[in-house]
């Protein structure tokens, strides 16, 4: 088990849990804190958080997004790190602010310090904590689909896969044509279903060929999307985030580091 | 100019999705041109290849930056080189300058290598109106002129089409026996064409560069069909994008590698032909006269909005297309114009009117596959979202065409996310609402706009019994800062209505969590 390193300054992280794990997928949010602590991390959660505005930004509404990301800014003006347990809601955090507020000073310098201290989950352990084995066990096959933002926006190719490995009794089976996008996107999905259904089908169709039981990813929306498919399908491979797969006391709600 | 279909993107893009051999076709997309791409990359490095990439996007950026001193240095030189230059602002502009050359000089017959600018404007039908026949020479265009279709890719435009299709196809027209044997086919192909070639009095081509410093016109090939259409006829016509123009021949050396890696992967392609003005007196063959026409159509709208400029960067390469998750399930025709996939998305809706191709910005998943891939990086999602913004917000009443149910969700999503209050209300509400609707976990169906078209082929999940911010402030919040010790186990924070682990997966084999 990791022991929790006696540190001369603790890092300190402010958890942005993102809408979607706080509406729908809570647990996920619950196992990254967990993570985070039992590494040493001292982790708050600033309550008047909501949503970075993405769904806004990308579907053209800038002003309305711009309002979401002002108060996203101001929640997270004290914290020494932010991290973000999705890559996409972190790629709008660092990347699309910049876009959103060209041409508005006045917020330059807290874009700036926010992109500059925010960091997707799997990220912030491998960049920031500095592990790759946290002492997790998860007796499982897993296939690792990564989303595109975190892939194309943040450049995290290989964190998770590091963190992955190290993982006990865990089988990483590596997933065909992984950097093509599952079809969530978003409204997109919702807009274009067609579409998107047939990069799902597609997707499926790649995730069944690694004969896995388990698809861990670093983005519920991506999971909600693959698995909402897999569901429908009556396919019973499981859907995880990474925090999950890295949190072992999810697995059967003991204490197992006491 | 073209027939514009981008208004009927829905249907189109339904009905291709469920065409069989079009899904056939498809399939070669991803495999083919994007794994000989990649190959080609991986052989000269890619440091030297990100190297290359920004020194074209530097030339291109600094081009366009001064397109008009470039473009009178182009007119300048293939003046002086004995070739005349025409500027078209709009496709009717263009089409006449062409027809005109052709009267005053009785053209009845001309041969026509592969342009993309010739299918915007609709050359073909315009010439036509004219008495003037065109046949085009490039295989794959020869193949969709018989069959009277539009291009549904950029480089390979018979793409859609399977070969038994075309066996078909020229069995019908043609008069041939049916065969699958590939290169019989193009047998029949050539020897019809090479007839053309000889009788004809004009040969229009396109150009893929002009180079402002020599006036010359830069085409690449496969067919070697360019290099006769712009040397055997007597008139040669080239009709290109204003945006063509490069600065030196030594600006060139950098897009010819570039250019064929990135479409076929292929390290330079069988012909790179340069076409400097006229016949001079030395030279055994060539045209007697040369035309440019350097054609706007829309162009200029691009150039104005710095958001959208770096879209005039294109070189028509198509590797956007071939990596495009949404271009490889749907095809090129159901984009409605002669520009699709990625960059089409952008560039369409700018020339034709970005209010009757309003889909086209918003079908993306914006995964960002073709900013990757781009040899001159543009970023093409930033362009998208640029459109969706214009169409949600412009203050041009005319480009601004989100529908009213839109714009009242945005603005209701906002004050619900500026209320954390509200929210935990309309969270509460909605656990309650979903009661019957929700099962182990998934919700199958759910009766409201927008989210019944999802859950079609998707489950939902259930709201869970509470919100991580609920957790938070009754447990998580308490416990000592990084104190590795949680005062329940799991499964007790999980509310009571809420199923377990194990029954939302559903007993997934493998997954230890199901195995509780």
């Amino acid at each position: 088990m990791v022991q929790s390193v006696e540190q001369p300054s603790q890092i300190q992280a402010s958890l942005f849990v993102t809408c979607i794990v706080d509406q729908l997928y809570p647990r996920v949010g619950v196992s990254a804190v967990r993570v985070l602590r039992r590494l040493g991390v001292a982790v708050d959660f600033p309550a008047d958080q909501t949503c970075c505005g993405q769904p806004l930004y990308n579907s053209g509404f800038t002003r309305q997004a711009r309002r979401l990301a002002e108060r996203t800014l101001r929640s997270f003006e004290e914290s020494q790190y932010v991290v973000v347990p999705s890559g996409s809601c972190a790629a709008m955090l660092r990347v699309f602010y910049r876009e959103l507020f060209a041409g508005y000073p006045e917020w330059e310098v807290a874009v700036e310090r926010l992109a500059d201290r925010v960091y997707e989950f799997s990220e912030f352990l491998v960049k920031v904590v500095g592990v790759t084995d946290v002492g997790a066990t998860y007796p499982a096959t897993a296939t690792y689909h990564s989303g595109c933002h975190l892939l194309r926006e943040l450049e995290v190719r290989e964190e998770p896969v590091q963190l992955l490995k190290q993982v006990s009794e865990l089988e990483l089976s590596p997933l065909p044509q992984a950097d093509t996008c599952c079809g969530f996107g978003g409204t997109f999905s919702v807009k274009y279903p067609h579409i998107s259904e047939g990069m799902l089908e597609d997707k499926i169709g790649n995730v069944r060929a690694t004969g896995a039981g388990t698809l861990v990813s670093c983005d519920m929306s991506c999971l909600m999307h693959i698995g909402g498919g897999l569901s429908r399908q009556g396919n019973p491979v499981a859907v995880r985030h990474i925090a999950e797969i890295l949190d072992d006391q999810a697995l059967d709600g003991s204490i197992s580091d006491g | 100019m073209a027939e514009i279909k981008t208004g009927e993107f829905m249907s189109a893009s339904r009905e291709a999705m469920q065409n069989p051999t079009l899904r056939q076709a498809l399939r070669q997309v991803g495999g083919g041109f994007s794994e000989a791409r990649l190959d080609a990359i991986n052989e000269v490095g890619a440091d030297v290849w990100e190297e290359w990439r920004e020194e074209a996007r530097r030339i291109k950026t600094h081009t366009l930056d001064h397109l008009d001193y470039y473009l009178e240095m182009l007119y300048d030189n293939v003046t002086r080189s004995g070739g005349q230059v025409h500027f078209a602002g709009d496709a009717n502009q263009a089409n006449e300058i062409v027809a005109e050359i052709a009267r005053s000089r009785q053209v009845k017959l001309a041969t026509k290598s592969k342009s993309m600018v010739s299918e915007e404007l609709d050359l073909n039908r315009a010439l036509a109106a004219n008495g003037v026949e065109v046949f085009e020479t490039d295989l794959g265009e020869y193949i969709i002129q018989l069959a009277e279709e539009t291009p549904s890719h950029l480089v390979a435009p018979a793409l859609h089409k399977t070969k038994e299709q075309v066996s078909e196809l020229f069995h019908q027209k043609l008069g041939v026996p049916r065969t699958d044997d590939i290169e019989e086919m193009a047998r029949v192909a050539r020897a019809t064409l090479r007839q053309k070639f000889l009788q004809a009095d004009l040969g229009i081509s396109g150009a893929n560069f002009l180079v402002a410093e020599t006036g010359a016109l830069v085409i690449i090939t496969n067919e070697g069909n360019g290099r006769l259409c712009t040397s055997a006829p007597r008139i040669h016509i080239g009709i290109t994008g204003m945006e063509k123009v490069i600065p030196s021949m030594q600006d060139l050396a950098v897009f010819l590698r570039l250019l064929p890696r990135s479409a076929t992967g292929q390290r330079l392609t069988s012909y790179v032909s340069m076409v400097t003005g006229p016949r001079r007196s030395e030279d055994e063959d060539g045209p007697e006269e040369f035309h440019l026409v350097l054609v706007d159509n829309g162009r200029s709208r691009l150039l104005a909005d710095p958001d959208l400029r770096e879209a005039l960067y294109c070189i028509r390469c198509g590797a956007c297309l071939n990596i495009c998750p949404v271009y490889r399930k749907i095809g090129g025709h159901a984009y409605g114009w002669v520009y699709p996939g990625p960059i089409g998305a952008v560039v369409s809706p700018m020339l034709v009117g970005l209010k009757q191709a309003k889909d086209l910005p918003q079908a993306s998943s914006l995964c960002g596959a073709c900013r990757e891939v781009c040899p001159i990086k543009i970023n093409i999602p930033r362009m998208l979202l640029h459109l969706r913004h214009k169409l949600a917000e412009s203050p041009d009443e005319a480009e601004k065409s989100a529908s009213g149910a839109e714009g009242l969700a945005a603005r209701g999503y906002t004050w619900l996310m500026s209320n954390p209050a509200a929210l935990a209300a309309a969270g509460k509400l909605g656990r309650v609402a979903q009661k019957p609707f929700a099962g182990k976990g998934k919700i199958e169906k759910l009766p409201l706009p927008l989210v019944s078209q999802w859950s079609a082929a998707r489950d939902l999940p259930a709201l869970p019994g509470r919100t991580f911010r609920e957790i938070w402030s009754q447990e998580l919040r308490t416990e000592l800062l990084s104190q590795p010790r949680i005062s329940e186990p799991l499964t007790e924070m999980q509310p009571p209505n809420l199923p377990n682990a194990s029954e939302v997966e559903d007993g997934a084999p493998g997954d230890p969590a199901a195995k509780d």
